[in-house]
């Protein structure tokens, strides 16, 4: 199978959704009206509530949901072959994301702007409301526990990439304070910052930097028994993690005083110059798989899976969470999307127009991964590479950045410069996810601590430092940080788990208006279903495995799991009692 | 083609340019407008603050001097006392509301 073939197939499939499925729910079952008075014109305050330029929301809104989990994901989950992974980023995105994007983004603006968490408790019920904060707070826990792993194992495989992105830190910085602090615009700092920052990429591979370890870990038993008794093999291991350590600690020291600096300092304008490396990436992806048309060289469907792999139904649906739907773009669509869409019809564009973006960047993921970084290995590296489930874990990025070394080589840039680029985007990706995560997380537990009368909580040095230092337990608790990418499966399922819960309430709220709620029962079901079988087998698994800190936070995220089925079966009772038609007219 | 339409083609390109440029930094300002602002708020309260600090019935050493910024911040001064939950002046020898 040729990349190209995939690629077209994979847009063009985006395409028909888009301009089919999603106006027939605009016309049909959201029923989109030019003439709505949106929150952004009825609540107009030139602070939140500001109507804005449809395709500035675009940009704003996809590059906000854009981020590092849709390379992730289909990085890992193509072990079990492509074509699973392909049909679930593509239909899932279709069908199940983008409607959920867009749900969330009319619901909002039809409910004054109000947040998912708001609405739940308006609509489904206060119990709901409580369910909704702990799903969220351990999304973020785990989201900033395994992207502290993803970066620190991208800083071990790509010396050449920590001069770029710590230096993009200072770029950054001084972007943000030229352009507050002077009068000098936006255009010109900002460009000038991708032409830096991109010399700072080539300077990279001159300068590479590896951090020492200071831990000085002795061998643990499973790398002892991995090394087969070559000792020097098993304590070049245990080096790797102290490493590892080092790198988990210095982010989240990082994370700690990015996520308390004024926004405008780093967050703005780092978030800028991360938005064109998003756009400069896809292109280049994109440019690269047409003009190298590497063969596809993983199976289509791989049945002879490594034995510590699971199988793929349905650990993929967990597995590939943001490139096919994630309860994280709710959240983006409810809380800022919502106070800024100009006309109501615009929701279409914005809300499944961004989320078709995101499926697009986890198509090249497929791509880079299946293609592009066999290439570089040959099919017998890849075989190898995949032929464990710990390993395609843990060095998902690595095949990513490699695939798009091999593609951005065909596009005329030297493949080391390519690398360092392939993983500078994936690191600041995941650092700006992180940094928001942290303020996030100290957002709720200040808000905890006001709710419970906790004064300290409420300090924002020392509600930081509990995020950080939970966050920082969780990513080193398991194998020293090895076993960090284990979570991955959590954070999937917690982000479906939230994906659900916002599909409950545009479901309910379809209901209430007598309209058919296929389009959202549907998705919805099929989550809670794929989810709650996958956080079966992985609980055993734990058990079974004595892993006893996954198991401890599996099963907290399994029970949130059925406290969600729960409330999803009293909403459909109530549905059918109110004699609501499901599939009918409304 | 005249100069005439020479022009109009220019003014079109520099209309779509334009739009173009507003887009681009919209994008830098929509995500975070709403934080900044609220930042810029939290500065400006302090600065009234501690040069009014006397309204409020702490002892301000250079209010002699602050005085003089009294009919730049006027409109300030009013915006700041609602938001501080005072619907009017805290002193009388304030006119704003």
């Amino acid at each position: 199978m040729s990349a190209i073939a995939l690629l077209v197939i994979g847009l063009a499939a985006f395409l028909t959704g888009y301009q089919l499925y999603s106006r027939y729910i605009a016309r049909h079952i959201y029923r989109l009206d030019p003439d709505f008075v949106t929150p952004a014109h009825e609540f107009e305050d030139g602070v939140d509530f500001v109507p804005t330029n449809r395709h500035v929301l675009f940009g704003h809104h996809f590059t906000s949901v854009a981020g590092a989990a849709p390379i992730v994901g289909p990085a890992i989950a193509v072990i079990w072959g492509w074509l699973p992974a392909f049909l679930w980023v593509v239909l899932g995105t279709i069908f199940a994301g983008a409607v959920h994007d867009f749900g969330a983004l009319w619901i909002s603006t039809r409910h004054k702007a109000t947040s998912i968490g708001s609405l739940t408790e308006q609509i489904v019920g206060g119990r709901a409301r409580v369910l909704f904060l702990l799903i969220i707070f351990f999304l973020l826990l785990l989201v900033n526990a395994v992207f502290a792993v993803v970066i620190a194992n991208l800083f071990i495989a790509n010396h050449g990439a920590v001069l770029p992105v710590w230096g993009s830190l200072v770029v950054a910085v001084v972007v943000g304070l030229l352009i507050y602090r002077t009068r000098v615009g936006i255009l010109w700092p900002s460009i000038a910052a991708l032409l830096v920052l991109y010399v700072l990429i080539w300077l990279g591979q001159y300068a590479p930097f590896a951090l020492p370890d200071v831990f000085g870990f002795a061998p643990s038993g499973s790398q002892l028994q991995a090394a087969q008794g070559d000792l020097s093999v098993a304590q070049e291991a245990a080096s790797v993690d102290g490493v590892r350590t080092g790198w988990v600690i210095v982010l989240f020291i990082y994370a700690f005083f990015a996520s308390v600096l004024p926004v405008w300092v780093l967050l703005q304008p780092r978030d800028y110059v991360n938005s064109h490396q998003l756009f400069v990436a896809l292109a280049i992806i994109g440019l690269g798989v047409v003009l190298v048309n590497p063969e596809i060289v993983a199976p289509a469907v791989n049945w002879e899976l490594p034995a510590d792999a699971p199988g793929w139904f349905p650990l993929l649906f967990i597995t590939i969470a943001c490139g096919a739907i994630s309860g994280f773009h709710g959240l983006v669509a409810s809380g800022t999307s919502a106070k800024q869409l100009d006309r109501e019809t615009d929701a279409r564009y914005v809300g499944y127009g961004g989320m078709i973006g995101e499926g697009t960047l986890a198509l090249t993921s497929i791509l880079a991964t299946t293609a592009g970084f066999a290439v570089f290995v040959g099919r017998e590296g890849w075989v190898e590479h995949y032929g464990t489930w710990a390993r395609a874990s843990s060095g998902a990025t690595t095949a990513f950045v490699n695939g798009v070394g091999v593609l951005a080589e065909g596009v005329g840039i030297p493949h080391t410069v390519a690398v360092i680029f392939a993983a500078v985007v994936v690191i600041s990706f995941a650092a700006t996810t992180m940094d928001t995560g942290v303020r996030l997380q100290r957002y709720i537990i200040s808000e905890l601590g006001a709710q419970y009368r906790v004064r300290i909580a409420q300090n924002r040095w020392v509600a930081t430092f509990v995020a950080v230092v939970s966050c920082a337990v969780l990513a080193l608790g398991l194998d020293r940080g090895a076993g960090g990418m284990r979570l991955w499966p959590l954070f999937g399922t917690t982000n479906q788990l939230t994906g659900a819960l916002t599909l409950l309430v545009v479901t309910l709220f379809l209901a209430r208006l007598r309209r058919p709620v296929w389009v959202t029962v549907v998705p919805m079901a099929f989550l809670l279903f794929m989810t709650t079988w996958a956080m079966v087998l992985n609980l055993v698994r734990y058990w079974v495995e004595s892993q006893m800190m996954l198991l401890a936070v599996g099963g907290i995220v399994f029970v949130l799991e059925l406290w969600l089925v729960f409330e999803a079966a009293a909403v459909v009772r109530r549905v059918v009692r109110g004699a609501v038609v499901v599939g009918g007219r409304g | 083609m005249t100069a005439g339409k020479i022009r109009t083609v220019w003014h079109a390109i520099r209309a779509k340019a334009r739009a173009l440029r507003e887009i681009y930094e919209g994008l830098y300002v929509t995500p975070y407008r709403s934080q900044i602002y609220r930042a810029y708020l939290q500065e400006r309260d302090l600065f009234l603050l501690s040069s009014f600090s006397d309204l409020l019935g702490a002892p301000n050493p250079v209010l002699f001097y602050t005085l003089e910024l009294y009919p730049e911040l006027i409109e300030q001064f009013h915006e700041w006392h609602v938001r501080m939950g005072m619907p009017q002046a805290p002193e009388g020898g304030f006119r704003c509301c």
